[in-house]
């Protein structure tokens, strides 16, 4: 909503500058979020009438024109082909500035001096989109008995302060002038003007030429209907034009001008139908009918249903009630008489009928949020007085008022301890008395409690705590108090898995990786990307029945399509090393209407090579780079022993480089190579390393308590032992075998050396192990530590058929 | 005899001046003062001498002893120096060059912001509550006191799924679930991060978003303590000196609501591009939980009271870190991530 600071000036006395006045309305909940100065840096621009104008001797293009600004004639050339001798326009003379920061010079144009500029809407800074194109393009025209030699700014009304609001719904009372005038009257303490509209009717009455049906009674609370006759349409008067362009409205005739400057002033909508084109001038309101349809004022053809509200007349619907009129009845240059409606709709039909059409317009905006069902009469009659007063018709006698809806006063108990225990503060009583007073509540204090009577435009205002709401922000929130909470003291807590989330951040972060966030919907294809099966589970999705974009459509079932994307988007970047991880939700849809099941996971994916340095070689981050991060982060978690198996029917996967990850019988997850195909799909050029593991199943089997173990007091002695075998044979199996042969005496063992390659044969590698033995209560001899190296190199021989290497 | 000392005191001391190293020393050493040293040598020769001369003599020879002892110990030391100082020479490196990498990466910004205003409240005694990201619309909507068809549903742009569920708008259905499992038990003390969804896509709006929720109720929690409340938080997020403005807002949830600015973080409210030139930067929204909300959660509106707020991560990340646009704080772009570790 825009408001003028000068129309507010209409209805109460204001004595801060427009500022100020937004400062204070802000502070009491209505937003003002700009002040915009109409006219500012605009200077020098008056009246003129042109008094001749003549071809230019040069050019074809130009004209001459001599033009009287009262002081002066001056001689300017002008391109326009909108002006003629008698115009008023508004010219800048030399010196003038203009919207956009241009300034007016002499100037000499093929030969023929010129002395000053005529101006068009837009040079003026009128927001063009609030112009017809022939006056947003041409040169702005004057009524053509403006005197010359008048500020044109003050001439066109451009000296004024519109405040741009930012309303919260429930304020839909203050979508008007007048609102906001009694919200600043409230709050400076200053008298409130309440319009009244006196206005010259004829002799004949509206009765028997007009008559109101309203059916559907519970869509349409309240129809007032007033004739006015003898109208001559044309343009309204310049200050109310451009009080509608100040408020954003494009003014059209002076007929719907008044009835768009009543609703920006009353926060009435109204309509205005041609009287002579509504069949006996009977207006029906009733609910659509399935099938109808009407052609609305801007030309579409929509269809009504009976879920709509429309006016209707004999031969049919004439209006989509609250929403927009119809062309059929529009009002038009042969319009000689008109039919004002001031209405009031039922809220929620017009909100849903306004979204089926995808039609929104001032007045539906208004409607929606409910209107002042008092102020219909008011309003229109204030119609009829702007149009008598510019004589633009004449009124017939008496309105219709069916109003069937006619609703009780409201009134609310308030008790000032209640206030006191919500506020924390203790407004006094008095005080109490005066806000609400002010605000044009009514009041009568028992004693007790206050009993207080809403006015009929607060809709917002239905239970003793929306008028603790309203003695709070009158009473200033900044004068309330600043305290805190005092009570049974607690302890601030994360759960469990909360603190174990923030643990594995933590600890991948500290291994090299970035945590990414990327969005939870995915595109569809993502799964055809990942190279999943037409029947793969995973393709179940929860589907977003009105996403933005097919890219964002469905809730994702895995986050690794995520995290490829954003290695890719980085190589494509040229940052073609990096490892990154996420923490976040998958979706899997259940039966029916219940909420999908969320499961959290842990996803990493790994590209390219470490930062390497002068001192150190960069590595690969491989599959071995991010099986060591997950070792390391199991081993912080306290998590049970994991075990690699090799999975090689994966179909994101590279088939030899995959490991399921389980612990017992329950699998936590995959880690391994992307599948090259993938790889294709999403456009990486580099190998991708990625896990994907699910937070729960690891939550479960992690968090063995830490537990001291003795010192060794003796020494211990560490072998080496180095064997041939089969390079097929997993590492982790003869790792276990070391650890069974080795018995109680072995206290570790570590694989320091992996080699292929001559002289080891074809087919086989050389495996070195050093290996710690350990007893707790002497000292070892080497001859024991022998005897164990020996049964472990005979367990080797035997499983896997290893050779000792010399 | 006793010129005899003399010569080799004096050829002694000589011979360990003019020692080079550390094992001339030694071998000067063993010469004069070994087992089968020169001084050994001449005192063998004792016997020889009169009763009267031997203690002489003997006194002659050990201060002779004592004196290359002590040359020798000096010289030691002397030379332990030079040799440490040449090793020292040698061992110099260019203390400039770069350190060995150690491998480390970093938290996203959204989340460092969400654990420190975690963090303060958790200090507060709050507690961290959770709840799904697929909603009911009675969650999300209707126990908020947003019924069907309420105008303040366009504030929020929905994502619907299937079944009338939904994408969550806010965290504050988080405010409802608590409070059914946990009424009548007081106090009630959460805070909900997490990431909520609407239908926006501009530089400063996403689709998918972070908020923390907060919600403390109580037998006698006043909106003095809501203020108190939110002005500590600012200055422990922000700065000590940060300074907090409340404006009357609209939540159909909370009345009275408020709508909390902050002094600029830029200008410190002298007024800049950041806050538009007023000073003031809006952080969150708040508001007494409303009576409604309450009755439905299972709590006697006329008992207890309480407060929420809710407040937007992206929009603190991005003023705590001089961000200019939300959409970076999506790409994870690599060289955007490295800059916060």
């Amino acid at each position: 909503m825009r408001v003028s600071y000068n129309w507010l000036k209409e209805f109460v006395d204001l004595d801060i500058s427009p500022r100020e006045l937004a400062d204070r309305l802000t502070l009491a909940g209505i937003a003002v979020e700009r002040i915009e100065e109409t006219g500012k840096g605009i200077e020098k621009v008056v009246t003129g009438r042109i008094e001749t104008i003549s071809a230019h001797p040069n050019a074809d293009k130009l004209v001459v024109a001599t033009v009287n600004t009262g002081a002066e004639k001056l001689q300017i050339i002008t391109a326009a082909t909108n002006v003629r001798a008698g115009d008023v326009v508004p010219v800048a003379v030399e010196g003038a500035r203009l919207a956009g920061g241009l300034v007016i010079k002499r100037a000499s144009l093929r030969g023929m001096e010129s002395r000053g500029m005529m101006c068009s809407g837009r040079e003026l800074g009128i927001d063009p989109a609030t112009m017809s194109p022939e006056e947003a393009h041409g040169i702005m025209l004057l009524p053509p008995g403006t005197p010359p030699g008048r500020d044109a700014k003050k001439v066109l009304g451009l000296d004024d302060a519109i405040l741009e609001l930012d309303l919260t719904p429930n304020r839909g009372d203050c979508l008007s002038v007048i609102g906001v005038a009694r919200e600043a009257a409230a709050l400076l303490g200053l008298p409130f003007r309440q319009p009244q509209a006196v206005f010259p009717e004829l002799e004949e009455n509206i009765s028997g030429k007009v008559k109101v049906e309203i059916e559907a009674r519970d869509l349409c609370r309240r129809f007032v209907g007033r004739l006015v006759k003898n109208v001559r349409v044309g343009r309204s008067p310049l200050w109310m034009q451009q009080r509608l362009r100040d408020a954003g409205i494009r003014p059209i005739s002076n007929i719907v001008d008044v009835t768009n400057y009543v609703m920006l002033e009353l926060g009435q909508p109204m309509h205005a139908f041609d009287y002579n084109l509504v069949r006996e001038g009977r207006i029906i309101v009733r609910r659509g009918r399935e099938g109808e349809k009407i052609t609305s004022l801007d030309g579409v053809e929509r269809e009504l249903t009976p879920d709509m509200l429309a006016i209707t007349d004999p031969s049919g619907p004439v209006a989509i009630a609250g929403v927009m009129g119809g062309l059929a009845t529009e009002v038009s240059k042969k319009t000689t008489a008109v039919l004002l409606e001031a209405a009031y709709f039922d809220p929620t039909s017009i909100r849903r009928t306004s979204k089926a059409l995808g039609l929104r317009s001032e007045a539906s905006l208004r409607f929606e949020k409910g209107i002042d069902i008092d102020g219909c009469a008011g309003a229109s009659a204030r119609a009829v007085q702007l149009i008598t007063g510019m004589e633009a018709g004449e009124a017939v006698a008496g309105m219709v008022d069916n109003y069937p809806g006619l609703v009780p006063e409201k009134t609310l108990s308030l008790r000032s301890e209640r206030a006191t225990h919500i506020l924390g503060v203790e407004v006094p009583r008095e005080e109490t008395f005066n806000i609400l007073t002010n605000l044009r509540f009514k009041v009568e204090d028992t004693g007790n409690e206050m009993l207080v009577t809403v006015p009929t435009y607060r809709v917002d205002v239905s239970r003793e705590i929306d008028l603790i709401e309203e003695i709070a922000r009158m009473y200033g929130y900044n004068r309330v108090p600043v305290t805190l909470p005092y009570g049974l003291s607690t302890a601030g807590i994360k759960t469990g898995k909360q603190a174990f989330l923030d643990r594995i951040q933590e600890l991948l972060a500290g291994s090299g990786l970035y945590e990414v966030v990327t969005y939870s919907f995915v595109h569809p294809r993502v799964f055809d990307r990942m190279n999943l099966p037409e029947n793969s589970p995973l393709r179940d999705t929860v589907k977003i029945q009105n996403p933005l974009s097919e890219e964002n459509s469905v809730m994702r079932t895995m986050m690794l399509p995520g995290l490829l994307e954003v290695l890719a988007k980085n190589y494509s970047r040229r940052v073609q090393n990096g490892a990154v991880f996420e923490t976040g939700k998958v979706f899997y849809p259940r039966r029916g209407d219940s909420l999908p099941e969320e499961r959290l996971v842990l996803s990493a994916a790994s590209m390219g090579r470490t930062a390497g340095s002068w001192n150190t070689p960069s590595r690969e981050m491989d599959y071995y780079y991010l099986k060591g991060v997950l070792e390391n982060l199991f081993r912080e978690l306290g998590t049970a022993p994991v075990a690699y198996r090799p999975e090689t029917a994966n179909p994101s996967f590279h088939p030899g480089r995959t490991a399921s990850l389980e612990t017992g019988n329950e699998k936590l997850g995959v880690l391994g190579e992307l599948h090259p195909d993938v790889l294709e799909k999403f456009d990486i050029p580099e190998k991708v390393t990625a896990f994907e593991l699910d937070l729960a199943g690891l939550l479960a089997v992690s968090g063995r308590p830490l537990q001291y173990g003795a010192l060794p007091k003796f020494p211990g002695i560490e072998r080496d032992i180095a064997i041939i075998v089969g390079q097929d044979t997993p590492a982790a199996e003869i790792m276990d075998t070391i650890r069974s042969a080795g018995g109680e005496l072995l206290q570790s063992v570590s694989l320091f050396d992996l080699y292929r390659g001559e002289p080891v044969p074809e087919g086989n590698q050389s495996m070195a192990f050093s290996l710690k033995f350990q007893a707790l209560d002497r000292t070892l001899t080497d001859a024991e530590a022998g005897e164990r190296t020996e049964v472990i190199a005979r367990a080797l021989a035997a499983r896997f058929g290893a050779e000792l290497r010399g | 005899m006793r010129e005899k000392l003399q010569e080799l005191c004096h050829e002694a001391l000589q011979a360990l001046d003019a020692a080079g190293s550390l094992e001339d020393l030694n071998e000067t050493r063993i010469k004069y003062l070994g087992k089968k040293g020169a001084l050994t040598q001449v005192l063998r020769g004792m016997g020889k001498l009169s009763a009267e001369e031997r203690p002489r003599i003997g006194q002659a020879a050990n201060e002779i002893r004592s004196a290359i002892e002590e040359r020798l110990a000096a010289r030691t030391d002397e030379l332990k120096v030079a040799v440490q100082e040449q090793r020292l020479r040698r061992e110099v490196i260019d203390v400039t060059l770069p350190g060995t990498p150690v491998q480390w990466g970093g938290k996203h910004p959204l989340t460092r912001v969400r654990e420190n205003i975690q963090d303060i409240f958790l200090g507060l005694g709050y507690v961290i509550a959770e709840g799904p990201e697929v909603e009911t619309d009675y969650y999300n909507f209707e126990a908020l006191n947003l019924p069907q068809d309420h105008p303040a549903r366009d504030m929020q742009d929905t994502f619907f799924v299937s079944g009338g569920n939904l994408l969550r708008t806010h965290t504050s259905p988080v405010q409802v679930r608590f409070m059914e499992k946990t009424a009548p038990e007081l106090p009630v003390k959460i805070i909900v991060p997490g990431k909520v969804y609407r239908r926006d896509d501009d530089a400063t709006h996403s689709p998918m978003f972070h908020q923390v929720e907060g919600l403390a109720i109580d037998r006698r929690i006043t909106f003095s303590d809501l203020k108190g409340t939110l002005d500590l938080f600012a200055r422990e997020m922000f700065s000590p000196d940060t300074r907090t403005r409340f404006r009357p807002s609209y939540f159909p949830f909370t009345e009275p609501s408020v709508e909390v600015d902050i002094s600029c973080v830029m200008c410190r409210g002298k007024g800049c591009r950041v806050c538009s030139h007023t000073g003031w930067l809006e952080i969150l929204g708040a508001g007494m939980v409303h009576p409604r909300v309450l009755e439905v959660s299972g709590y006697d509106s006329e008992e207890v009271t309480g407060f929420a707020f809710g407040m937007g991560v992206e929009r603190i990340a991005m003023l705590k870190y001089g961000i200019d646009d939300m959409r970076l704080l999506f790409e994870n772009d690599l060289r955007f991530l490295q800059q916060f570790r």
